[in-house]
């Protein structure tokens, strides 16, 4: 059974059609990349994915049930983490609070226990922030622990917000172009990256991306999407020398 | 005195502001001080009179930036629940309670005005799963005039005469309990995992969901604890006057406490203490001004906005609203990294 099976998704914006039958089936442990020229709808699959969303039609299956219709943050539970285009942290939070929040699902206590502190409000909140803690540490964020998000450099946001995601304890994790703005020297330290938080973590990942030598290097599959619909699908072999998608870059007809 | 002597004491001053130990004694002595002061007449009862004003004005304060502040969700409906407060503590101690008991039972009567005032909470956060910023506001709006104009059409509750005969039964020693009692809960919330909940729906509340965070719960959460203080302070006023009408608790009202939120800075109850104190006070001293103070009030308040726009403490704790292990894992943090930082010896 595929961890994620996506069949027949087609979502509009107003009258504008931005996915069409759309399909997609990733196996446990895979990490595939989705690509295209602007405006092909790569986040609106993200968006659909984990529920900002509410398809027109289709259906979305995680490790076999429907997810299509929940609430984003009942998908998150269920397993499925993203980070965004556009950096969204907590910004005036600090680094800390950032991972604690992502804790929010897994904390043992509830309301009344949070209000009056009693019970196991204590030894929750200890066990988050140790975990909270530890992860910092794996990202090399520690230091940071207690600084606001919006201070930290460009880079390390990037990094936190995978951090952050990551705290939900997902098992797939989607990136929407986590390279932006990286130059090729940080392009090559963030491909080591993702291959270590996916054996670290033990993640299937599904990622959006503009950078070439990113998504050629890195993933082991390829779907490559042009107004809303698949165009190829392959490995990055074929990918860079099917015909459709020369056309989508380049435009026209592609020079053999 | 030499600049020395100055800067130590300064020092001193700053070490007994960072230590648990003052921020406890500071609060043993409100205590014993909000019964001496009646008991001995230790100021004249204007100025207790005030002190009580204060006192109400916090826990509105406090509980209005809540739902603001920390939510960052923009409610102009507070004085809604606290009329709710208000005639239902009233009815409790008219009608409800037996005549001599009223005393024993008045914190019974307060909380059941904070209770009923907290389901309203819970109905009127329903519009907030769908609706935010401008339309929101406009909803509590709503709100708080759906319960002018009922009120002033019961007329078991006097209509628009309101409720008179009420017994004084607000004292400092009480106003000192209700407020300790609103901040600590209210710290309590903001310090908890529902509290990072509602901060990431005022960061970004998309965010704060595909994160995990239940929204329409925590949301529903701060509206409830957010009314029930509202209603406390409500409960408390209306012991105090001793009359209440509906045309106390219009959209004016709502204002006020609205100021005072701003004035203090949103995200902070160090700000909201602040901000409440200053104005409640401010509108006493400039009284001989008569109505140019309605002139004054609001300049200042422009003022502030230009130049400090986030409130006085915008966003900024005083620490003895940390909880003291947030604070002490601070900073051992910080300590553990200087100690990383130092060059290793020998």
């Amino acid at each position: 059974m595929p961890l994620l099976k996506v069949e027949k998704l087609t979502h509009y914006f107003g009258g504008l059609m931005a996915l069409s039958d759309f399909r997609l089936s990733i196996a446990r442990g895979e990490l595939v990349g989705l690509i295209g020229p602007n405006g092909a709808g790569k986040t609106t699959v993200f968006n659909l994915i984990t529920g900002v969303h509410l398809p027109a039609e289709g259906n979305i299956l995680f490790e076999g049930g429907e997810i299509a219709g929940l609430a984003p943050n009942r998908i998150t539970a269920l397993g499925i983490a993203r980070t965004f285009q556009n950096i969204r942290l907590f910004r005036d939070l600090t680094v800390l609070d950032n991972v604690r929040t992502a804790f929010y699902a897994q904390a043992g206590y509830g309301a009344a226990e949070g209000l009056f502190r009693f019970g196991r409000f204590k030894r929750e909140e200890e066990r988050i922030a140790g975990k909270a803690l530890d992860l910092l540490g794996a990202f090399g964020l520690r230091e940071w622990a207690d600084e606001q998000a919006r201070n930290l450099p460009y880079g390390l946001q990037r990094r936190l917000e995978i951090a952050r995601a990551l705290a939900t304890g997902p098992r797939l994790l989607l990136l929407d172009e986590p390279a932006a703005g990286m130059n090729p020297n940080e392009i090559l330290k963030l491909m080591e990256f993702i291959r270590w938080i996916r054996k670290e973590f033990s993640l299937t990942i599904l990622l959006i991306e503009h950078q070439m030598p990113l998504v050629m290097g890195l993933c082991e599959r390829i779907v490559v999407l042009d107004f809303g619909a698949t165009i190829a699908e392959g490995t990055p072999g074929e990918i860079q020398i099917h015909p459709r998608v020369l056309e989508a870059y380049l435009g026209g007809e592609a020079a053999p | 005195m030499g600049k020395a002597g100055r800067g130590a004491i300064l020092q001193r001053l700053r070490d007994l502001a960072a230590s648990r130990h003052a921020a406890h004694v500071c609060l043993a002595a409100g205590f014993v001080l909000s019964f001496a002061i009646p008991r001995f007449g230790l100021l004249d009862r204007y100025v207790q009179l005030i002190l009580m004003y204060v006192g109400i004005n916090i826990i509105l304060a406090a509980s209005l930036n809540l739902v603001n502040g920390y939510m960052g969700e923009f409610s102009v409906g507070h004085a809604g629940f606290m009329a709710v407060g208000a005639y239902t503590a009233s009815m409790l101690t008219i009608a409800v309670f037996p005549s001599g008991a009223s005393e024993w039972l008045f914190p019974l009567a307060v909380a059941g005005g904070g209770a009923v005032a907290a389901v309203v909470g819970l109905v009127v956060a329903i519009p907030s799963f769908r609706t935010r910023g401008d339309y929101l506001a406009i909803v509590t709006l709503a709100f708080n005039m759906i319960v002018k104009s009922v009120l002033e059409n019961i007329d078991a509750v006097g209509g628009p005469r309101g409720v008179l005969g009420i017994q004084r039964l607000t004292t400092l020693p009480w106003i000192f309990f209700w407020s300790v009692a609103a901040i600590w809960v209210i710290r309590n919330f903001v310090y908890s995992n529902q509290g990072r909940g509602i901060l990431s729906i005022r960061e970004d509340e998309i965010a704060g969901e595909l994160m995990g965070v239940d929204t329409r719960r925590v949301k529903l959460l701060a509206f409830v604890v957010s009314a029930f203080f509202a209603g406390v302070a409500g409960g408390l006023f209306a012991h105090l006057l001793q009359f209440i009408n509906p045309r106390m608790f219009d959209i004016l009202k709502s204002t006020d406490v609205l100021i005072m939120v701003y004035l203090g800075g949103i995200g902070s109850l160090a700000g909201s203490i602040l901000g409440a104190t200053i104005y409640t006070v401010l509108l006493e001293l400039l009284r001989p001004l008569e109505i140019w103070r309605m002139v004054l009030m609001p300049l200042m308040l422009v003022l502030l906005m230009i130049f400090r726009p986030r409130g006085i403490m915008g966003m900024r704790e005083f620490r003895w609203f940390v909880p003291a292990r947030e604070w002490a894992a601070a900073v051992a943090r910080r300590r553990g990294e200087r100690a990383a930082d130092a060059p290793a010896e020998g």
